[in-house]
């Protein structure tokens, strides 16, 4: 384990920490709340000369993530950060940088979509992006989001992956609150990510490449689609290695699923992002009184680490999964129906519930966890569960 | 500025046996202003459209310099990403600091006055030392000749269609090379495959100047303009002699008319060998025709009022 500094700081100012200490050569950035200390810090970085990247100020995220995927291509490391409505204007480019094999990692600071227009926390803009082929890292706390950062340039560099990374964290929970975070030291982190070595690069003119050809007559774009797969399904094991690596130098665990009391659980809540910690609050509780709850934390979406909760849910007597955005006319939010899909390979069928709250910022009062385990007790001790779907803390 | 025989001697970079048209101004265009590049490094991109696709079809490239495309509307956006990656890179001492390369973005005009116009007044705003070519064939051509805000008045396309309601396009053609140098930025130029002397100048130049350059050069389309593929160069002379394409440059604030037309031809020398005019002339269409010389001679005298102002 290496001295790491202990500091009170908010999630975004960490996060832009850690992209300082990643050192990438490139930063095109465009404000959006609650992103935008992140961009506001990089710009001061850069000022401030601590930075060698050159700093885009880009008129739009879809421009911002246009230039990030030609900075990219060029050769350079390239680090971003947006959220909501700018997530959403970059859809077409997200898919366009996983499509090209572009190692870039950007921070979303998670925040609802219009419309009605709203600023706070929930998942629906980075839900949004689950098919794009990025991979998606979730943060609890300010400590993970910086945690996540540094091992994302990793993860998304390795010559097995070569995707693009999103890293984020729950919109002013996470990123707007001073929390007790350790970081490392500049040193540490520069060995760890390492030097970002391209492959093909565009500035590597005695090489001429050309990217992003046509492949739309018949055959090479399923071919590429297909290598894709390949690369999403070869992060899972580098994500492992890496957090392994990780929780080595830090003495912080990382998995692509946390549990908390699983080890005997017989219900379970299963939930992504800032909710985790009221959820292990609340089971805490409810095992001083003899019941016993646990807690399944998912840190990582895609590749979505089915295998692990099957191990993690196996045998529970009943589950609850908690979304915090919408699959509107589907059967329930999207981490319930990844949930639902990979448990179906279970031999012994788990009762499995689905929860929709804290939308748009609504607030996640223990009182509504404690409810979510109420009903659980209840579906377990035989109870037939009256819903598939259920609006949590709505009148 | 290069002789035709240094002209002639520099690399092609854009290979021969790619798939455009017969007659298509925008890979003589290309052609052109890369040999105006000379011979220093140099990496192009390029907006989803004809250009893209004719050269890039995957195995092959007709690109022998790096090559990008992204997407349609931000070519601007994306070379901007390449060329602050090489100044990202020689200030983390990567790449040699004395090492000097060229960044040159494509777009058809689709890309460029209607979907990429933002992304490229950023890129220009933010003072990219590039080069960004508008190849203007005044319809969304890869599409199959659909209207765009550089299709000139009375121009049928698939979506300004012609019949007993309407007679193609009604609205005025945008005046995009003006709103480029109205962004103050070193070099913004109007140009046509039709002359190459000016064209190939004017390129140098845009590569020359620190900073960002635009260049709006005419490239007749024969399968949208509805014309045979070896009338592209006449037709495009006959755009500059008509005065609907006033040849101009606009060098760190001055204005200067590059081409000179002393005698102003009827705009219908323009209009009439080209298909897609065909039904202005009719006889109800008499007064519609009036309309549109009317606006080629407002766009002139504007064009010649700044020139005569400030160069």
């Amino acid at each position: 384990m290496v001295d790491q500094k202990t500091l009170a700081a908010t999630g975004n100012s960490l996060v832009a920490e850690a992209i300082r200490q990643c050192n990438p050569d490139v930063i095109p950035a465009y404000p959006i709340t609650p992103q935008t200390t992140v961009v506001e810090e990089l710009a001061k970085f850069v000022a401030q000369g601590r930075m060698h990247a050159e700093y885009i100020n880009v008129e739009s995220e879809h421009s911002a993530m246009s230039a990030s995927v030609g900075a990219s291509a060029a050769g350079a490391r390239v680090a971003t950060a947006t959220s909501s409505q700018g997530l959403a204007l970059m859809w077409e480019e997200l898919h366009i940088a996983a499509g090209m094999r572009l190692p870039i990692v950007m921070f979303n600071a998670n925040r609802a979509l219009s419309a009605p227009i709203n600023i706070h926390c929930d998942h629906s803009d980075i839900m949004g992006a689950r098919d794009t082929g990025w991979i998606i890292m979730f943060a609890e706390t300010a400590q993970e989001a910086y945690d996540n950062t540094i091992m994302a340039f990793r993860i998304a560099e390795h010559p097995d992956v070569l995707l693009p990374v999103l890293t984020t964290a729950d919109g002013f929970i996470t990123t707007h609150s001073i929390d007790r975070a350790e970081v490392m030291d500049d040193e540490t982190v520069a060995k760890f990510v390492g030097e970002y070595v391209p492959t093909y690069a565009l500035l590597d003119t005695d090489n001429p490449t050309s990217h992003g050809n046509f492949a739309g007559l018949a055959g090479p774009y399923f071919e590429f689609k297909k290598q894709e797969r390949t690369a999403i399904d070869a992060s899972k094991p580098v994500i492992k290695q890496v957090g392994e690596e990780f929780s080595e130098l830090t003495g912080r665990p990382f998995d692509l699923v946390e549990t908390w009391g699983m080890e005997d659980a017989d219900i379970a809540i299963v939930v992504i992002g800032s909710t985790a910690g009221n959820a292990r609050h609340v089971a805490r509780d409810l095992r001083t009184k003899g019941v016993k709850a646990g807690v399944v934390k998912v840190r990582v979406f895609r590749p979505f680490p089915a295998e692990e909760l099957r191990t993690a849910l196996k045998g529970v007597k009943a589950v609850a999964v908690l979304d915090r955005s919408e699959s509107f006319g589907a059967e329930g939010g999207p981490l319930f129906l990844e949930v639902r899909s990979a448990l179906y390979d279970l031999e012994t069928r788990v009762p499995l519930v689905n929860y929709i709250y804290g939308l748009g910022g609504s607030d996640v009062r223990l009182e509504l966890m404690e409810q979510v385990f109420s009903d659980l007790s209840d579906i377990a001790s035989g109870a037939t569960a009256p819903f598939g779907l259920t609006y949590l803390g709505t009148r | 500025m290069a002789t035709l025989k240094e002209l002639t001697s520099n690399p092609e970079r854009l290979a021969g046996g790619h798939r455009l048209c017969a007659g298509c101004g925008a890979s003589i265009a290309v052609r052109q202003i890369l040999l105006a590049a000379g011979d220093t490094p140099l990496v192009a991109g390029c907006a989803t459209g004809c250009l893209e696709v004719s050269t890039t079809i995957y195995p092959y490239s007709s690109w022998r310099v790096p090559f990008i495309h992204n997407a349609f509307e931000n070519s601007a956006a994306t070379v901007s990403g390449v060329e602050a990656a090489f100044k990202g890179l020689q200030r983390a001492g990567k790449i040699p600091a004395n090492k000097k390369m060229k960044f040159v973005a494509f777009g058809g005009d689709g890309g460029t006055y209607d979907i990429g116009l933002q992304s490229l007044s950023g890129a220009m705003e933010r003072g990219h030392d590039m080069v960004y070519v508008c190849y203007d064939n005044g319809a969304y051509m890869n599409t199959g000749i659909q209207r765009s805000s550089a299709t000139p008045m009375g121009a049928w396309a698939t979506t300004s269609e012609v019949g007993k309601a309407q007679q193609g396009k009604q609205q005025r053609r945008k005046d995009l090379t003006s709103i480029m140098a109205a962004h103050g930025i070193p070099y913004a130029a109007q140009a046509s495959v039709s002359h190459w002397r000016d064209l190939t100048t004017k390129a140098e130049k845009a590569f020359a100047v620190e900073g960002p350059a635009f260049l709006n050069v005419l490239a007749p389309c024969p399968r949208g303009w509805r014309t045979a593929s070896n009338q592209a160069i006449a037709i495009a002379k006959l755009a500059v002699q008509t005065g609907f394409w006033p040849m101009f440059e606009v060098e760190d604030g001055v204005w200067r008319q590059t081409v000179k037309v002393p005698e102003r031809k009827p705009i219908e020398e323009f209009l009439k060998p080209q298909g897609r005019f065909k039904h202005l002339f009719t006889p109800e269409n008499a007064e519609f025709l009036v309309t549109i010389q009317a606006e080629v001679d407002k766009y002139w005298e504007y064009i010649q009022k700044r020139c005569a102002c400030e160069g």
